[in-house]
């Protein structure tokens, strides 16, 4: 068995529909589980970017990638391994307002590991913590275990390159220059 | 105008002037304005979509135009599956045009609605709703663009029936020649040429491997300028069959399961293996652990994603391989490699006697499918289209079939799909009509499309089909007999009689049990530029040999069956 590692994938695209079946038909031709997805305007009108995190080796993404990229309306596909990039999640966590009081353990936790409270009512509280996964898996365990978890969400992984990567619209500015010169 | 006419002028702006098609509710305002356009496009009503395809897809494998198809929405869209998964397969450029329901409708489970687009992306290059009128010219140049550069394939574009009646004052057209997100020609990097000519100048023992791709880039001239002045032995996939002449001293054949023994052997004894436009199917490697280990490996190929994904070569040259091969050709040495080139007599001469002589000169009184091949190849002078169905008939067809031009053979290759050969047949007499066509079937795959002769009628398309007829499925058969103990599982064949439906539908028709009737069937076959379906009787338990049997080494060859 070749060595699978967790590969974080991104996808440029045009804005249109129909992109997110082009993608995960790539990853499941090749038998790949998107472990996290995240989808999002870019910085750049009209061009989508997703995010996608999942376990294989490194010539299975490489083929992946190279299908996904080949794709008509696909402008850039790329992957980096975690050591490349500076990475979060986010998580909410809902808990019961009295539970929580009762505890007593709300300033502590706060400090410990960088909570936000995002809401109060008289019923329940929703924190929000930002992180790596363990930390926000840490976290829902200490609350589950101490104070019980009414309800739990966790984004997909939000990414950005270390290495001064060529950005997408010098790319694009490239090709257009390109194609002016055919003309 | 309508969306039906902005359609019909688009395909005009693209040169189209065949059409392959079949009505029905959801594209019934296109045929209404195809009314209007008899004399301008030429439509051809087939009996069944999935023969629109493969007749789109014969058309433009002949001719190198990229095949259209127009069909109704729901059981019309889905009867193209097939012919649309071949043609993604085989790098086939087509353009399905489908009708759709209503804009409105979509969604809704409304009278033949299918998800078209959800259907056909793991199978075309691109697949597209039209919803507006407005978005039509722009798609149909987008399609063509799109089927017809880099690595062609197939496209759809699914019509919704409120832009086929839509009106737009004004047409515009502009041929599409870019599109940000797509770069079909990737420049060519230098430095890989330089490896590769390097590498290729200092090989002793060079094989170069020529695939489809050097067809579809036109690429024959370049090809065989750079194996002469290297003076490189080469084998043809069965995709690339034809793109060099049979009888070229450098051509040694075929490569594959059932292809030629010295290709299959020097496959593991060059030092160098050159692939040029082909993909490393698995029908060619088989087991790839083994396969070419001792030689370097040059891939030149125009999609990336070839590049590396079977066989990891020591220089991948990506780019159109029109130009990568003549960089190549015009930077290397002269070379000469007569005693490598030599020595694959050995191995020819193997083959013949165990394997060729038995089959084209057969001597147990009973008809062979390469004798019929070979005898049809000779009568059309080596010039014919060669146009196949799926199994043994495809393989021995292939095999003796003899070619001096390129884009001379027709076959479903990567998809392997029976009921091919007849439709596909249609389509190349289309795109080349002052070529004789030639299309061999097998009893159980001419029966999965012989609606089409009901065409083949209607159109007076004048093509000659061979039905090698041995009541089996032959290949499957095989299988049974060689790897199944002989457990012949649903694999006989109660037929018709082929030449009372050939006269059903006014074609003439001849069948032959021995080497003489053959030979006048033969001859009255080629007597017009008419139809004519040849049935011949042949052995019903021929084996196809060489093999190698699938997932073995590539020198795993049997030539007979073990005892
Ligand atoms: C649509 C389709 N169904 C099934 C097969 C599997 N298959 C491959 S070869 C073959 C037998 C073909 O028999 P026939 O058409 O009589 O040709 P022969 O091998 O006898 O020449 C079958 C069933 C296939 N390739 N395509």
């Amino acid at each position: 068995m070749k060595e699978k590692i967790l590969y974080t994938v991104t996808i440029f695209s045009e804005n249109q529909v129909g992109l997110l079946n082009q993608i995960t038909i790539a990853f499941n031709r090749r038998q790949l589980n998107i472990e996290t997805l995240s989808v999002s305007p870019s910085a750049l009108e009209g061009v989508h970017k997703f995010t996608i995190t999942t376990w294989t080796d490194k010539d299975t993404i490489e083929m992946v990638i190279n299908q996904i990229d080949k794709r008509v309306d696909i402008l850039k596909a790329y992957y980096n391994t975690d050591d490349e990039l500076v990475f979060q999640e986010i998580a909410l966590y809902k808990i019961a307002t009295e539970s929580l009081l009762k505890a007593g353990t709300l300033e502590t936790l706060i400090r410990k590991y960088d909570i936000r409270v995002l809401e109060i009512t008289e019923t329940c509280v929703v924190l929000e913590k930002t992180g790596l996964y363990d930390e926000t898996q840490q976290l829902f365990h200490e609350l589950n275990d101490s104070i019980g978890v009414l309800q739990f969400i966790r984004s997909g992984r939000v990414a950005i390159t270390r290495s001064r990567l060529e950005r997408l619209s010098d790319m694009l500015a490239d090709i257009e220059e390109k194609y002016k010169n055919l003309m | 105008m309508t969306g039906s006419y902005i359609l019909l002028e688009s395909l005009l702006k693209e040169e189209v002037e065949t059409i392959f098609g079949y009505p029905g509710g959801q594209i019934i305002p296109v045929f209404d304005a195809l009314y209007d356009y008899k004399d301008k496009l030429n439509h051809i009503l087939v009996r069944h979509e999935q023969g629109a395809t493969h007749a789109a897809q014969g058309y433009a494998r002949v001719s190198g135009k990229p095949g259209v198809v127009l069909l109704t929405s729901g059981p019309g869209a889905t009867n193209a599956i097939t012919g649309i998964a071949d043609a993604m397969m085989d790098s086939t450029p087509m353009v399905v045009i489908a009708g759709q329901v209503p804009t409105e409708a979509l969604g809704s489970d409304a009278f033949q609605e299918t998800d078209l687009v959800g259907i056909t992306q793991p199978i075309t290059k691109w697949s597209y709703q039209i919803r507006s009128a407005e978005d039509i010219a722009w798609a149909v140049a987008r399609a063509f663009y799109i089927a017809t550069t880099g690595r062609p394939g197939p496209v759809v574009l699914d019509f919704t029936k409120n832009a086929q009646n839509e009106n737009l004052e004004e047409f515009t057209y502009q041929k599409c020649q870019f599109i940000r997100s797509y770069i079909p020609n990737i420049d060519i990097d230098n430095s890989k040429i330089n490896e590769a000519v390097n590498i290729i100048n200092n090989s002793k023992r060079p094989l170069a491997i020529i695939g489809q791709g050097v067809i579809l880039a036109n690429a024959e001239e370049e090809v065989l300028d750079f194996l002469e002045k290297g003076n490189i032995p080469a084998a043809t996939t069965l995709m690339g069959l034809s793109a060099i002449p049979t009888d070229h001293p450098l051509n040694k054949g075929m490569v594959g399961m059932h292809g030629n023994v010295g290709p299959n052997m020097m496959t593991n004894q060059c030092d160098v293996l050159i692939a040029i436009g082909m993909r490393f199917s698995d029908r060619v490697t088989g087991n790839l652990k083994t396969y070419a280990k001792q030689a370097k490996v040059i891939h030149f190929d125009i999609d990336p994603c070839e590049i590396g994904k079977n066989v990891k070569p020591t220089v991948g040259v990506l780019g159109d391989v029109k130009k990568t091969i003549k960089e190549v050709y015009e930077k290397m040495n002269n070379n000469v490699h007569y005693e490598w080139i030599n020595s694959f007599a050995t191995y020819e001469n193997r083959e013949q006697d165990k394997v060729v002589k038995k089959e084209i000169n057969p001597i147990d009184g009973r008809l062979h499918m390469g004798e019929v091949v070979r005898k049809v190849s000779e009568a059309s002078n080596k010039c014919a289209v060669l146009v196949t169905d799926v199994g043994q008939n495809q393989i021995m067809a292939t095999r003796y079939f003899q070619f001096s031009r390129s884009r001379s053979v027709i076959t479903s290759g990567g998809l392997g799909t029976m009921g091919f050969g007849l439709p596909a047949a249609i389509g190349a007499k289309i795109g080349a009509p002052e070529r004789t066509v030639c299309c061999f079937c097998g009893d159980g795959g001419f029966q999965m499309t012989l609606q089409e002769l009901g065409t083949i009628l209607q159109s007076k398309i004048g093509v000659k089909i061979i039905v090698l007829n041995n009541n089996k499925l032959g290949m499957v058969r095989q299988w049974q007999e060689l790897f199944f103990n002989e457990r012949y599982s649903f694999t006989d064949m109660i037929n018709p009689d082929f030449t009372l439906i050939a006269k059903a539908y006014g074609i003439g028709t001849a069948e032959v049990n021995t080497s003489e009737e053959l030979d006048s069937a033969i001859k009255d076959m080629f007597k017009d530029d008419k139809p004519y379906l040849l049935v011949a009787n042949v052995e019903k338990k021929g084996l196809v040999f060489p093999m190698t049997p699938g997932g073995t080494d590539v020198t795993n060859i049997l030539l007979e069956k073990k005892q």
